[in-house]
């Protein structure tokens, strides 16, 4: 252990300061002189002339304490250590309101990182990546591209290096005895190479690898799939995997922690495009220019501007328009950042996230206002002390020095804690988000370097905040007056009253904001849960059924379909079941096909086109859907009879402008269907989204061997689940019904977002509102403290209890109201940020911003009880006497 | 001025180390009575620069050369009084070693050259 103590020995214990070193010399050299006869002001001015100057000596004294700024950090440290140690309430509290500040940001910036900076782990230079949706000229939203116009795109660009493309898809894979739903792709042929990817065994796919109608039955497995179905088989190349029915040919294998380009799921297979028909139910859409499935990604080339790329798709795009009106009439091309991806769930997270950000910056602003209050405080309870060592001449610098030291010391315990929450909540985003049809997803927060980074900026910048206001105040004291006042009158002067008030202030408004902020998501989350989506989703239940995968076609799908259904019906308290191609709020685009109405004359350079749904006769009575005109589908309107349709009112008031559309023609995919009815729109998609026109056809004129099987039953999911399975594996033991769940909570899961949103700010807001209490509590108690000589005065002169206890109310409740009123500001002008998280609520809904003051106005009387209290108590006599 | 007066040669440096040493092997002190002793010892040839003596007590109180602590004088003053180490005295005994080898280098060269 020596050289612990020679390290110690290294560090001058510099328990004085060299000025009294000096002074001591002086006044011996004075001593020796007047002892040679000098009389004592020729002694005292003769001592400093042969000293020279102490100004000198002192610098270059210091100089030579080559550790000095070691010695004064340790001190500092080990002083700061020791002043927390004293006081361990203020310390833990002061550490656990910045480790919530801290953590809770560290952990938004992992989410921000890890699902829209840098989505995709693996793949190389994603700031060159953009996502690539299409657009429909008249209509909002994005649509997705067709492979021709994919491929001629890629044929005619210059700025752009590679064109990927991808559809996610899935299958239904096998592990032991135990189905699972496995999420996949569909991919150009270019994928892995384009992105930068190498397969850790075997190969990615070959340029030609996508051309050809079914032609290349191979696949990519992920490196977790790898393990765990082949448990990490070296010798898996060139082995097969059944994927949809069709055995396909092992590859390559993914390399570990790649898990795809789709921000939520990880991938577990990649196959390329030319298997694209093996995964929706053999519709082959490599030829037709119609078809729009692809998600994609371009690579812009070095240098290349995302405005530049987007000029020359257009322009592309434009062309394409000219060449094939048919299909391309008013069809473009838009590029969107990867943090903006419309089509994944980064686009939906941005919002949340934003707002998850606003949040914890928020918390952390009045974490820091407490921790500032707190250390205020602590600050003017030292004041004595500062003011003594201001005197024997510790420099003001040294004192900030020691304040900040202090402050830093929590900082860095509490970042260390905030880190080690950010870390325990980095799948917090996952985890409030539920899985959709049995995937779990997949959004993970990044802990990298620059998480690190922006944490260490946010914990400096905290302690700047919360440490130097104080340390300066109170540096900046008058020593004389200092000194000959008591310490009591010192505690809580002036400027100290007013700086606690404004943090006060500072942190009421912010409460305000947050409890508006959350007040309106709840509000907008019970809108949601209330909206009626136009149909009855109470006692509906829905499924799929995939009879694809076990190798039916969609021909031979219809006769199964046809017996399944009677046996559905038959189940003991089924009211009506139905198949339809589309499940009301799934994630899947819905169909859309471009059409043409009897009479309906549209614009020049518009292709009108409506999204619909293939449905069975009883679909209607299923989901509860009102046939508000005409007729439902019926099982007569299959092949041998003429084509039908169903437009919903949407689209009747489009296209029919307030006519009744039953009995004339819509021409859907060059074909004319009759109109037999029309029926009340309903949210198809999501309750957000504007309606569009929607009509459905039937689908026994349309066979699909994949569909949504919906049952209206009072009964619950764990009841229908097993005598559905008894009823299909009475008819074929290869198909399993995918999970069986209620209408509302397949609704539920598209309100993710908001979810999330609301969880954050009821938790944040309630923490931020318990902090700001705590803070006006303080000030509170302080200025009680401070005045109780007054009080007692007033109260020997007579005043009453309640006299007194208005007196500190009313202090109390102006702060909370000039509080309130700034926050009130503050929340009208920065609400509407929430944007669509918003539904049906106006950001300046005043019900909730008059709810969130009366709550902290609540609050804020509760902090003030116990300073009341004690104001009441005071003993004039007492206190007077003293 | 403070910039030549921060470049002193190494040479004399040492030499005053060496006093330092030297006058502290005697029992501790405060720098006032170091200075006034290598003043008289030396009758008054070698005037210590109070400049350059508490830079280089703390200089070598950094070394661990000598140790400080503060105590009170007989007449009831505070001081900063600085004592020997083990280190410096094996310290004082090296550079005594050298200052003896430096002088009698010097003096040869000087009667001879």
């Amino acid at each position: 252990m020596g050289w612990i103590r020679r390290l110690q020995g290294s560090f001058p214990s510099a328990d004085g300061t060299f000025d009294e070193e000096a002074q001591f010399h002086l006044d011996e050299l004075t001593e020796a002189y007047i002892a040679r006869g000098l009389s004592p002001d020729a002694a005292r001015r003769e001592a400093r002339r042969r000293f020279g100057s102490v100004a000198v000596a002192r610098d270059r004294t210091e100089d030579a304490d080559l550790f000095r700024w070691l010695d004064d950090l340790r001190r500092d440290v080990l002083y700061g250590l020791r002043m927390l140690r004293r006081s361990p309430g203020f310390a833990l509290l002061a550490i656990l309101c910045l480790t919530l500040g801290i953590g809770a940001n560290a952990a938004v910036f992992s989410w921000i990182e890890g699902i829209l900076l840098r989505p995709f782990p693996l793949v190389a230079e994603q700031d060159r990546l953009f996502a690539v949706t299409g657009t429909e000229r008249g209509t909002p939203g994005h649509t997705d591209m067709s492979w021709p116009d994919w491929m001629d795109l890629k044929r005619r660009s210059t700025l752009v290096d590679a064109f990927i493309a991808e559809k996610i898809t899935g299958t239904t894979l096998s592990v032991g005895d135990r189905a699972e739903r496995a999420p996949g792709s569909i991919v150009s042929a270019n994928y892995f190479d384009a992105i930068g990817v190498r397969p850790v065994l075997g190969r990615g796919f070959l340029p030609d690898e996508d051309r050809g109608r079914g032609a290349h039955p191979i696949t990519v497995i992920s490196y977790q799939g790898w393990q765990e179905r082949y448990h990490g088989d070296p010798a898996i190349i060139g082995r097969t995997q059944m994927l949809n029915g069709l055995p396909h040919t092992i590859v390559g294998v993914a390399p570990r922690g790649f898990y795809g380009t789709f921000v939520g799921y990880a991938f577990q297979f990649w196959v390329p495009a030319s298997m694209q028909p093996q995964f929706n139910a053999g519709v082959y859409k490599l030829e037709d220019r119609g078809a729009r499935w692809i998600e994609g990604f371009v690579r812009l080339k070095p240098g290349v501007t995302i405005g530049q790329a987007q000029a020359e798709l257009s322009a592309i795009m434009a062309r394409l328009e000219s060449e094939y009106p048919d299909t391309n009439r008013g069809r473009g091309i838009h590029l969107d950042p990867l943090w903006r991806t419309p089509f994944n769930n980064a686009g939906a997270m941005v919002p949340t996230l934003g707002v998850a950000l606003g949040i914890v910056l928020t918390v952390l602003l009045i974490a820091c206002a407490n921790v500032g209050n707190l250390l205020l405080v602590r600050a003017f309870a030292r004041q004595q002390e500062m003011t003594v060592r201001l005197s024997i001449g510790a420099g003001r610098g040294r004192l900030v020095r020691q304040m900040l030291t202090e402050g830093l010391l929590l900082s860095i315990i509490a970042a260390v804690a905030g880190f080690a929450l950010a870390h325990w909540l980095r799948d917090g985003v996952a985890f409030l988000t539920p899985p959709r049809g049995g995937t779990v997803l997949r959004l993970p927060g990044a802990l990298d370097w620059r998480v690190f980074l922006a944490g260490g900026a946010v914990c400096c910048i905290a302690t700047v905040i919360f440490a130097l206001v104080p340390a300066l105040v109170t540096s900046r004291v008058d020593l004389a007056g200092a000194l000959r006042a008591s310490a009591a009158s010192v505690v809580g002067s002036r400027r100290a009253a007013w700086l606690r008030s404004t943090l006060v202030v500072v942190q009421m408004a912010l409460s305000v904001v947050l409890l508006v902020g959350a007040g309106l998501l709840i509000k907008s989350f019970q809108e949601i849960r209330g909206a009626d989506p136009g149909f009855r989703t109470a006692g509906a239940l829905t499924t799929t059924i995939d009879a694809f995968t076990a190798g039916y076609d969609a021909r031979r799908a219809r006769v199964f379909q046809d017996e399944l259904i009677d046996r559905v019906r038959a189940i003991g308290g089924v009211q009506a079941a139905d198949f339809s191609t589309m499940t009301p709020f799934s994630y899947a685009s819905p169909a859309s096909a471009p059409i043409a109405v009897d009479g309906y004359v549209p614009p020049r350079d518009q292709q009108p086109a409506a999204d619909y749904n293939t449905v069975g006769p009883d679909f209607f009575a299923a989901l509860g859907i009102p046939i508000v005109s005409g007729r439902a589908f019926t099982r007569a309107d299959d092949e041998a009879a003429a084509p039908v349709a169903i437009v919903d009112q949407t689209m009747a008031a489009q296209f029919w402008a307030g006519a009744d559309p039953v009995g004339s023609r819509v021409r859907v995919k060059n074909e004319w269907r009759r109109v037999v009815g029309v029926a009340r729109s309903i949210a198809a998609r999501n309750l957000l989204e504007a309606p569009r026109p929607y009509f459905y056809v039937p689908l026994r004129q349309n066979p699909a061997a994949v569909v949504g099987l919906h049952i209206r039953t009072p009964l619950t999911p764990a009841v229908i689940a097993p005598a559905l399975v008894r009823e299909i594996h009475a008819l074929d033991l290869n198909i399993a019904p995918g999970e069986v769940i209620t209408m509302r909570e397949q609704m539920a899961r598209t309100t993710a977002p908001q979810r999330i949103a609301i969880t954050m700010l009821i938790v944040f807001g309630g923490l931020a509102l318990v902090l700001a209490a705590v803070g006006l509590y303080g000030v509170m108690a302080a200025t009680v403290a401070q005045s109780t000589p007054q009080l007692a005065l007033r109260m020997a002169l007579g005043a009453s209890a309640s006299h007194v206890r208005r007196l500190v109310v009313v202090r109390g409740l102006a702060l909370t109201a000039v509080g309130a009123a700034v926050g009130v500001v503050f929340a009208w002008q920065t609400t509407r940020l929430m944007g669509y998280l918003l539904y049906r609520v106006s950001p300046r809904d005043p019900a909730m911003f008059g709810a969130a003051v009366a709550v902290v106005a609540v609050a804020a009387l509760a902090a003030c009880i116990a300073p009341v209290h004690r104001a009441t108590r005071t003993d004039p006599i007492q206190v007077l006497r003293a | 001025m403070k910039l030549f007066r921060r470049r002193k040669p190494d040479a004399l440096q040492g030499t005053l180390d060496l006093l330092v040493l030297k006058i502290l092997s005697r029992g501790p002190h405060h720098g006032y009575g170091i200075a006034a002793d290598i003043q008289a010892i030396s009758d008054d040839l070698l005037r210590v620069e109070e400049g350059s003596l508490y830079p280089a007590l703390h200089r070598m109180e950094q070394l661990g050369w000598i140790a400080a602590g503060w105590q009170t004088t007989a007449n009831n003053r505070r001081a900063r009084v600085y004592r020997l180490t083990r280190q410096g005295e094996k310290q004082l005994a090296e550079q005594q070693e050298k200052w003896a080898r430096l002088t009698k280098g010097v003096g040869r060269v000087l009667r001879f050259a």
